[in-house]
């Protein structure tokens, strides 16, 4: 028995997943299988010496992975949503300058730069974000079709909508940190509080809200464009807005310092912005927005160009102002919502039913009630604070830093809970 | 059975032990002895319970700690109601039902708990087919599926058989003489249940239950499908991949995953230890069975057929979903198709090649420690053999994630030796982690088949001018095979259900064995359907390897010599 068994064995070993070769490119990305699995099989059939390697990570666990890689091992391509992601890296002397790519792709779309100003990175799609809904389910439950992010603080949508948390996807830190930028700190605070609280879920990962709409487990969820468009693509019954309180930004893709195999990465690359990498893009399981202008001629009728001033972008997006705030807003959501969104929602339900039950009647008591609940325990002044940022910004291993970083938050923590308990107290009671 | 074989160390089998010893050191204790350490260390190489402090100074990790035990704990009750009535009826009564029982012992374990997941959602979850037929019914909905109700569901429906195998097999033990002097003394039903029945039969009762709390305790896969993430194994995950594998926190939840693991397992066979459950005649006439009423009976198929509903509804759900084109806010599907099973077949090859390569190489590794580990403690005397039994029942208590993240932390900057690039990044450490965890399986198998063999056979074989190595050659391994098998099919399937380490382990897609494949595509929009498809392949390897395991211990048994005992 033991021969056949050696044979099996050496067979087996033959034929393993050998770890990278020269010419295998690895891509640390967050994007969804639909779009890795057409860019490998499209690259690959045009570049057969080439093979592509997809790590599928979050945004933040990709960048843990590539800042724990030494220099020489590390993967090649960084390609994901959020370009404070991309800043990050940068930052961390973990990218290397490519300058921008085929030159038929726009320097600007609106007032933002398509690529990196400063070279790093380059984009190579474009995103809006917005609201996606189950039509069903909408219908089911008699709920008006949102336009605008402020629809969505309405009592009517209490226990319909979904967002993730920005500490757990990029792409949803893009969306909070645009509606910040379009409202401003307070009025976006209170904004995403209120749609907070009338969320069924915060959910684990950006992908939980688009998933949870298409099989209407949720009716309205916050995401980015192309997941809505590909499942209304794909033929499910969901619809996708544009509110005008959205940014378009690049998605983007960059060379990682120390690759392993620069050359094939930087083919890569190149491939995703050149014609037909941007033609992928148009698939309607991808349904992502090109780069490259002239792609939209080819595109399905009514396929959204933002090149063509269809989509109004309202909001100039400061990457600079969302990469120093970063770690401050994501641990301000996740300690004042994410953690709490319990107390925020029943708070929430404790007002909508004392304003049911005075009939829209005024009531100090209850406005009291709704300032508690929908002030964020950080003011814009503090959250500009020099010192609340360095804090936040610290190494891990500074077991100072950390363990005065984790009572900053526990702070927050407390304060929440506390004033949405208070709130919850006050719209009972209130007459 | 110390006859006249030779129990004289030969060399090479101190050799054999010392490299088993070797292996088990590297691969297990080390891992585990680095995150203990990391726990408590300063940095500076000094003993802190600092990060201990920290991780209860944020609430986040205090209210894991309780979601955790409280899942944990609910699952463990509502497992116990739902197995409870089942053991009993089978063991206690004239009843033909028997057979279906049996098969709700084996149709959950068939299916991982986190495959399960997806589908239970679409059926029970806010707007799934129940919740949809009660709206329009009555009005109502259930939250059967919101948070951590819905971790409890699943994790019930899937983890009950511990509970449910062990305690039959307790209740089978009693001497019906017990029972027989209670009735006399006026006892019977609710009373002669609880007050003999049930307080006899403890041992497996407790054995099962601390099975399940641990199991539930450590999971990691499916509180991520459902998205809940304020639970102890989420948030270990989160925070060394996504702070990284610094950050101390996630050792701190790995400490007290490990310290509960060992303390339910620990704790149970101190429980049983601790009393005297031996009855005057154990073994000796098993209790008659009693006949139901009518309405008993009744009452008996109309609680099986429920929970059969209930178990199989996973399994139906992910049927469904495979073949599923849009099934969205509806009952059952509206469209069907085969065309995920194609998108897995020409997009996932490489997965479920790796899944067979991993499990089989670690099913391969594990029989052959196992073999030569059971013949060390039965047939020879060399000193401190128990401890590699011992050793690998540790691995029983180690979770996954525990495992998962002691590797990447000790072999972090290991390089393979010809180029093979990293050990972490590569297909050698699944072989390994799989290899590891499951090797309890094999050698509980591989023990249990040498028992059987009596060593008077040996004898003869050497008797007949037999060396050892022959001996064992010609005749003990192939006396033993029928459990070596079972031994290796069940490392084998139980290694490709496997999603902790799984998730930990896989840096590259490529690398990725079907587990992580099915857990991929449930994290894309349009993913649901692939997934279930994997899933569904999955299923039916393990449901094949289960039957192959049970036919394989069922065709060697009648051989048993009763040489063992």
């Amino acid at each position: 028995m033991k021969k056949p068994a050696i044979r099996a064995l050496a067979i087996a070993l033959a034929c393993l997943p050998f770890a990278a070769a020269a010419d295998t490119v690895t891509v640390v990305t967050s994007f969804p299988k639909e779009i890795t699995t057409a860019y490998k099989k499209a690259f690959e059939a045009k570049y057969p010496n080439d093979k592509v390697e997809i790590l599928n990570k979050n945004t933040a666990a990709g960048i843990a992975y590539v800042r724990e890689q030494a220099a020489g091992s590390r993967p090649d391509v960084f390609w994901a949503s959020a370009p404070d992601a991309f800043e990050v890296l940068a930052n961390a002397n973990l990218l290397q300058k490519i300058g921008p790519g085929n030159p038929a792709i726009p320097a600007k779309v609106g007032n933002y730069p398509v690529n990196d100003p400063q070279g790093f990175y380059r984009g190579q799609a474009l995103a809006g974000y917005g609201l996606m809904w189950n039509t069903r389910y909408v219908k089911a439950n008699n709920l008006p079709e949102p336009k605008e992010w402020a629809d969505l603080v309405k009592p009517v949508y209490f226990g319909h909508l979904a967002i993730s948390s920005p500490s757990r996807s990029g792409t949803t830190h893009l969306t909070v940190e645009t509606i910040l930028q379009g409202e401003g700190w307070n009025k976006g605070w209170e904004q995403l509080l209120a749609i907070c609280a009338n969320s069924a879920a915060i959910t684990e990962r950006s992908f939980g809200v688009p998933d949870g709409v298409n099989n209407g487990q949720f009716g309205i969820g916050l995401v980015i464009d192309f997941f809505g468009l590909a499942a209304k693509n794909s033929g499910l019954p969901v619809e996708f807005v544009y509110p005008s309180v959205t940014a378009i930004v690049p998605a983007n893709i960059a060379l990682i310092d120390g690759a392993k195999a620069k050359d094939a990465g930087m083919r890569f690359i190149d491939y995703t912005l050149s014609e037909e990498g941007q033609m992928l893009l148009l698939d309607p399981k991808i349904s992502r927005l090109p780069v490259l202008p002239s792609v939209y001629a080819k595109a399905p009728a009514g396929y959204p160009n933002p090149f063509g001033g269809q989509i109004q972008a309202k909001v100039n997006f400061d990457s600079n102002l969302s990469e120093s705030r970063y770690y401050v807003v994501v641990s301000l959501f996740d300690q004042q919502i994410t953690f709490r969104h319990k107390e925020l929602a029943a708070a929430m339900k404790a007002i909508n039913d004392a304003d049911k039950r005075m009939g829209g009647k005024k009531s100090a008591q209850l406005d009291e009630a709704r300032k508690l609940l929908l002030t964020p325990v950080v003011d814009e002044k503090q959250a500009a604070d020099a010192k609340l940022l360095a804090l936040f910004k610290a190494k891990k291993t500074d077991a100072e830093a950390s363990k005065a970083k984790a009572k900053v938050e526990e702070e927050w923590a407390a304060k929440s809970k506390a004033n949405y308990a208070k709130a919850a107290e006050l719209a009972s009671s209130a007459k | 059975m110390t006859t006249g074989i030779q129990l004289r160390t030969h060399p090479g089998i101190v050799a054999i032990a010392l490299a088993i010893a070797a292996f088990l050191v590297a691969f297990l204790v080390i891992p585990v002895v680095a995150v203990v350490y990391t726990a408590f260390s300063d940095g500076q190489g000094g003993f802190t319970l600092a990060h201990f402090s920290a991780f209860s100074e944020i609430s986040l990790m205090r209210e894991s700690f309780a979601n955790s035990l409280y899942v944990a704990g609910m699952t463990v009750g509502l497992g116990t109601l739902i197995a409870v009535p089942l053991a009993y009826l089978t063991v206690r009564f004239q009843f033909r039902g028997a057979i279906l029982v049996q098969t709700l012992g084996v149709l959950p374990l068939v299916m991982p708990a986190f495959v399960g997941a997806a589908a239970m959602q679409l059926l029970f979850g806010r707007s799934g087919s129940v919740n949809l037929l009660l709206k329009d019914a009555f009005g109502v909905t259930l939250p059967l599926m919101d948070g951590l109700n819905g971790v409890i569901f699943v994790e019930t429906l899937h983890y009950f058989p511990f509970i449910l195998l062990n305690l039959s097999a307790a209740l089978a033990n009693i001497d019906s003489s017990m029972e027989e002097a209670a009735q006399n003394l006026g006892a019977s039903g609710w009373r002669l249940f609880m007050k003999v029945v049930f307080p006899l039969s403890m041992p497996g009762y407790v054995a099962g239950a601390s099975l399940v709390f641990i199991k539930v305790f450590d999971d990691l896969g499916t509180p991520l499908v459902l998205n809940v993430t304020n639970m102890l194994a989420p948030q270990a995950y989160l925070r060394v991949t996504s702070i990284g594998l610094e950050d101390p926190i996630g050792y701190v939840i790995c400490v007290i995953l490990v310290a509960f693991s060992i303390g339910a397992m620990g704790g149970s066979w101190w429980f049983v230890k601790r009393r005297d459950y031996a009855l005057v005649s154990r073994g000796g006439v098993q209790a008659p069975k009693r006949k139901l009423t009518p309405w008993q009976t009744f009452l008996a198929y109309g609680w099986i057929g429920g929970m059969l509903l209930l178990v199989l509804s996973p399994h139906l759900g992910i049927l469904l979903l495979s073949f599923s084109k849009v099934w969205s806010f509806t009952v059952l599907p509206e469209q069907f198709t085969l065309g995920h099973f194609a998108t897995v077949f020409t997009e996932s090859k490489q997965m479920i090649w790796n899944t067979f390569l991993y499990c089989g190489l670690a099913a391969l590794i594990d029989v052959v420690i196992g073999t030569a580990i059971a013949y060390i403690v039965l047939r020879t005397k060399l000193p401190g053999r128990q401890i590699l039994d011992h050793l690998v029942t540790v691995a029983l208590a180690m979770p996954g994630l525990v495992l998962g993240i002691g590797y990447l932390r000790t072999f972090k900057g290991v390089e393979l030796p010809f180029g093979g690039g990293a050990l972490t990044a590569s297909w050698v450490i699944f072989v390994l982690a799989y290899a590891v965890r499951r090797l309890p399986y094999a050698l509980r198998s591989c023990m249990a088949a040498l028992t059987q063999v009596h060593p008077a056979l040996e004898e003869a074989a050497e008797n007949l001018g037999a060396g050892r190595w022959s001996t064992i050659r010609r005749v003990v391994i192939p006396l033993m095979m029928g459990g070596i098998l079972a031994g290796f099919v069940t490392s084998f399937i139980t290694a490709a259900a496997e999603i902790s380490e799984t998730i930990l382990l896989t840096s590259r897609e490529s690398l990725a064995p079907m587990s992580y494949g099915i857990y991929l595509y449930f994290q894309s929009v349009l993913g649901r359907g692939p997934g279930a498809a994997l899933g569904v392949i999955a299923v039916a390897l393990v449901a094949f390897g289960t039957y192959l395991s049970h036919r394989l211990v069922a065709a060697n048994s009648p051989h048993q010599s009763g040489g063992g005992k």
